[in-house]
């Protein structure tokens, strides 16, 4: 039962990491139809940014807490900016372009990513410090649940809230779902589209750094290239919930996460990324539009 | 004026924030330094400073002949002046062929093995072209059915001996039915989904390759793959040698069949079902059989490319069966030019042999490499050398009819 | 005459939403026929159900074919049915854009040519002929509609009315016993519309081909047709001549709504 347990909560926290970074991609992909290549490195961006902002801040001794808020917000605040900026550069540009364009140009922001930050810091695995405080309730479930990973999960469903929130209730959220169903009618309506569009982005990579961060301290190492394969998994998650839908986001994440966890904890830990491909394929043939997705009929 | 060295300047100090972590501090949590590094900051700031200036206009010249619905004038150059003028054409191409029989007289032999992986890529662009560029199936995982023909023939070497010129047509088979298999669920999807499925079975087997161990002998690979065998004794350059003559020869059958289907009735069916495939299938086009059969072409010629690989570097492992792999071999498309033969020829060249050549900047190889891609999207999304379709030429053709009918009514 | 395309009770659901309601549908050989109604009506998804694109919910499609046997061609693919002898041009021009005008018609013999990759690799003289003749049969439609001098001009190139003559010329490679126009008149001026009743009429008396067609200008569909059916709301309100349905009170009341008094 225990090691259920285990599996259980450690499905779930991965899951809440893959949710944080698969929302942006179905962000993205609802408004401009873009698969973002790129967004698994800002999500790598962020953990570096983080690791890079803790290393400065414990120079001057700094309490733990503060570090890991600060850290967090500095990361945010970064990946955020490479997001706008990405988006400015490779992909207004080509936002009338034939799909297959943009999706080269993001494959090559990412790959131009990946070797910026591996050129400019390291190719060795960095171990990141353990930034997150210690949560004295969870302490006598520790070998269930972490203190990390509680506080992955927790922070994960604080931004589901505040995410469904500002799309439902602000305007601009408004704005968001009007440019995801219709751009040209919402540009005649008076949104300013490009704005729109940088905002998602700009929440994307918000809310991905936010997991690199997070999950960084928790795994406790990070290294140029783990935006590809996060960034891969959790784009699946994005399909498997239906992409453009957020509500789908999460749950495909969740979904992934715990088959990831129980397939490895109780089949074999070798083959855990195929059963994530495998999980891909076989959704995109039986069923594109994901669980919560929504069928669109091409019209004659 | 002034209001232009704003903008730039702006954009200066924009990325010098944007970058001032990664670029300048160097956090080493294992040895617990950190390292500032101010110049790099000085050189983002004057770099972006004159990038600014030039990307605006570039994109102003490039929205500027959008308007103006322009004229490509690299590849007007190029079929005008250059395949349409037989008195250049023929001199030229017979120069070139002459310069690659004599290449591995002229160089060294390390020369001949970069230039047959050059020539090894430009048969795997050709191949994905027709997949890519002639059908518009977004292709991400290709390198799949490259990794399906390279351990077919190892493993069938190691493991039974088989030489070269027995598993190359099996490579290709076996290469043909990976294609038709994947393809056959997967051809429904749209664009983006398709991509994205594509990708995912190239994982798929490139994890299955590493995991497999008692099949496919995992990470380490396989070692000690025959060299094919020419019939003579040859030693190690002179087999180096054989190999690039003869991957020289794929180069040009390659040529010559894709240069024969991209103006067959099938060739046609593809860039229709390409163009709109609602209206191709309702002008009679079997949209899943002509979906598999470029799928499947595509497939075999990676299946051959993948043996004559294994034989050339005689040790295969799953490391070199990446996405980043297909990433590559799709940028020559795309770069060259979609569906654009001469196009991805060059491209393909251009691509594998330019950071050969240019070993100084090895380390920021794969930086160019994603920023070329991006770059080229933004500002000449047409490739190289555009593609072009057919002519027909029907004053010849009346003659020929009236010389029929005049043929018909004597009978 | 001989009957060619047989409809029975032809019924759409999309979902709660019937589109098509119980449609009887006939169309002879060398008959030109009008199906009109207001926007909405359905008449777009009736095309689509007969053409294949969807599958119908309910009813019977029939095509007859050269030996007088009926085929059924409910639920086969759009490309199966273009085999048969059923070809359509649509509403928004759907051609090939980055193809030639020439390579467009040619593909219309896509169906009626059996080239495959192998005998495109090896190129007999079989294959030969037969691209040759694809060809040439092609470019004698391009010259009967006017086209002949585009024929290696891009065809996104050419004005909107050459390109709505264009997908007819494609159409018709398909070598089609029923040629099923959706609104080939959207867009032209008055000469152009003109010049299109010529073709029309041109199609069923030297090619032999009978024309089903969806059309919104009255003037036009009054002026070509010998039959006129009328859709509103996914049912037929109305079947006959021009003239009976020019005076048809529930026709008029279908496109001008209620009360027409004074």
């Amino acid at each position: 039962m225990e090691y259920f347990l285990q599996l259980f909560f450690s499905g779930i926290t991965k899951g809440s990491i893959y949710a944080l970074i698969a929302l942006g991609y179905t962000m993205v992909y609802g408004i401009i139809q873009l698969i973002n290549f790129a967004h698994g490195e800002i999500y790598m961006i962020g953990a570096f940014t983080a690791l890079i902002a803790a290393g400065v801040l414990s120079l001057f001794n700094f309490p733990v807490a503060a570090i890991f808020i600060i850290a967090t917000l500095v990361a945010i605040l970064y990946s955020s900016s490479y997001g706008y900026t990405i988006e400015k550069v490779a992909y207004k540009p080509l936002r009338n372009a034939p799909r297959l364009s943009a999706l080269i140009s993001a494959i090559g922001m990412s790959i131009f990513l990946q070797n910026y930050v591996l050129l400019a810091q390291t190719s060795d695995f960095l171990p990141f410090p353990s930034i997150t405080p210690e949560i004295k309730f969870i302490k006598p479930y520790e070998n269930i649940l972490s203190s990390s990973g509680f506080l992955i999960i927790m922070f994960t469903v604080i931004a589901m809230i505040l995410l469904s929130l500002f799309i439902k209730f602000t305007r601009t959220g408004k704005a968001m779902r009007a440019t995801a169903q219709d751009k040209k009618m919402a540009l005649l309506l008076g949104i300013n589209v490009d704005r729109v569009i940088s905002t998602t982005f700009v929440i994307g990579s918000a809310l991905a750094a936010l997991g690199g961060v997070l999950i960084a301290s928790h795994i406790g190492q990070i290294n140029f290239f783990i935006g590809f394969i996060a960034g891969i998994k959790a784009f699946t998650a994005a399909v498997l919930g239906g992409i453009g839908s957020i509500p789908g986001a999460v749950l495909g994440a969740l979904i992934l996460g715990l088959t990831e966890s129980f397939s490895t904890g109780y089949i074999s830990s070798d083959y855990q990324d195929v059963f994530a491909f495998i999980l891909l394929v076989v959704i995109l043939i039986f069923k594109p539009s994901g669980i919560l997705g929504k069928k669109t009929d091409q019209k004659v | 004026m002034f209001s232009e060295i704003k903008k730039s300047a702006l954009v200066s100090i924009w990325f010098m924030f944007l970058t001032f972590p990664i670029m300048v501090i160097k956090v080493n949590t294992i040895e617990d330094t950190i390292i500032w590094r101010w110049g790099n900051l000085v050189m983002v700031g004057v770099g972006s400073f004159f990038l600014s200036f030039l990307w605006r206009y570039l994109q102003d010249k490039t929205k500027a002949k959008e308007r103006q619905g322009y004229k490509d004038a690299l590849s007007k150059f190029f079929y005008d002046s250059f395949i349409g003028n037989k008195k250049v054409f023929y001199p030229v191409i017979l120069g070139v062929i002459c310069i690659i029989l004599f290449f591995p007289y002229l160089f060294s032999t390390y020369q001949v093995t970069i230039m047959t992986t050059a020539l090894i890529y430009v048969v795997l662009g050709l191949g994905l072209n027709v997949v890519v560029g002639f059908a518009g199936l977004l292709d991400l995982g290709y390198v799949a059915f490259y990794a399906v023909g390279a351990y077919t023939y190892a493993l069938l070497n190691f493991n039974y001996d088989i030489s070269f010129w027995l598993a190359l047509p099996i490579a290709g088979i076996l290469g043909a039915l990976a294609g038709i298999l994947l393809g056959f669920p997967v051809l429904r999807l749209r664009g983006d989904y398709l991509a994205i499925v594509t990708l995912g079975f190239g994982e798929i087997i490139r994890l299955v390759l590493e995991n497999w161990g008692e099949f496919t002998h995992g990470p380490s690979g396989i070692a000690s793959i025959d060299r094919p065998n020419f019939g003579f004794d040859l030693s190690i350059v002179g087999s180096i040698n054989a190999i690039y003559y003869f991957v020289f020869l794929f180069v040009l059958v390659t040529i010559f069949f894709t240069n024969r289907l991209q103006n067959s009735r099938i060739g046609r069916a593809w860039v229709a079902l390409r163009e709109d495939e609602i209206a191709c299938q309702a002008m009679g086009v079997d949209k899943t059989k002509t979906k598999l059969s470029a799928f499947a072409f595509g497939a075999t010629w990676a299946g051959f490319m993948g043996a004559v690989f294994a034989a050339k570097t005689t040790f295969i492992n799953p490391a070199s069966f990446t996405f980043l792999e297909s990433a590559i071999i799709l940028s020559i498309v795309v770069l060259g030019g979609m569906g654009s033969i001469p196009g991805v020829i060059l491209g393909a060249l251009i691509l594998i042999l330019l950071p050969e050549y240019l070993r100084a900047f090895s380390e920021y190889r794969m930086l160019i490499f994603g920023g070329s891609m991006v770059l080229m999207m933004v500002f000449r999304p047409q490739g190289l050398i555009k593609s072009k379709r057919r002519h027909y030429n029907f004053r010849e053709m009346t003659k020929r009819e009236m010389q029929e009918r005049r043929n018909a009514t004597s009978s | 005459m001989r009957p060619l395309l047989e409809i029975n009770n032809l019924t759409m659901d999309f979902g709660g939403l019937r589109a098509v309601d119980n449609i009887d549908f006939k169309i002879n050989e060398g008959e030109i026929v009008a199906l009109i109604g207001p926007n909405g009506a359905g008449k777009t998804t009736f095309f689509n159900c007969v053409t294949g694109m969807y599958k119908p919910t309910g009813g019977h499609i029939y095509i007859y074919k050269n030996d007088k046997s009926k085929k059924r061609l409910n639920g086969l693919k759009p490309n199966k049915v273009t085999e048969y002898g059923l070809a359509r041009t649509f509403q928004n021009i759907r051609l090939f854009k980055q193809m030639t005008v020439l390579e467009n018609v040619m593909i219309g013999r896509h169906c009626r040519t059996h080239a495959n990759i192998f005998s495109a690799l090896v190129r007999n003289k079989k294959i030969v002929r037969e691209e040759y003749d694809s060809a040439s049969y092609s470019y004698h439609i391009l010259e009967k509609m006017g086209l002949g001098y585009f024929c290696n001009e891009i065809a996104e190139n050419l004005p909107y009315g050459a390109q709505r003559r264009l997908e007819i010329a494609r159409a018709l490679a398909t070598e089609p016993n029923v040629l099923l126009l959706d609104e080939p008149a959207a867009g032209l001026n008055p000469q152009e519309t003109s010049d299109l009743i010529n073709l029309i009429n041109m199609l069923r008396d030297e090619e032999g081909v009978s024309i089903l067609l969806i059309e919104h200008d009255m003037g036009m569909v009054m002026k070509i047709s010998e039959r006129i059916t009328v859709m509103d709301y996914g049912k037929k309100i109305a079947e006959g001549t021009p003239e009976e349905i020019r005076k048809n009170p529930e026709v008029i009341k279908a496109y001008l709504g209620e009360d027409i008094d004074a």
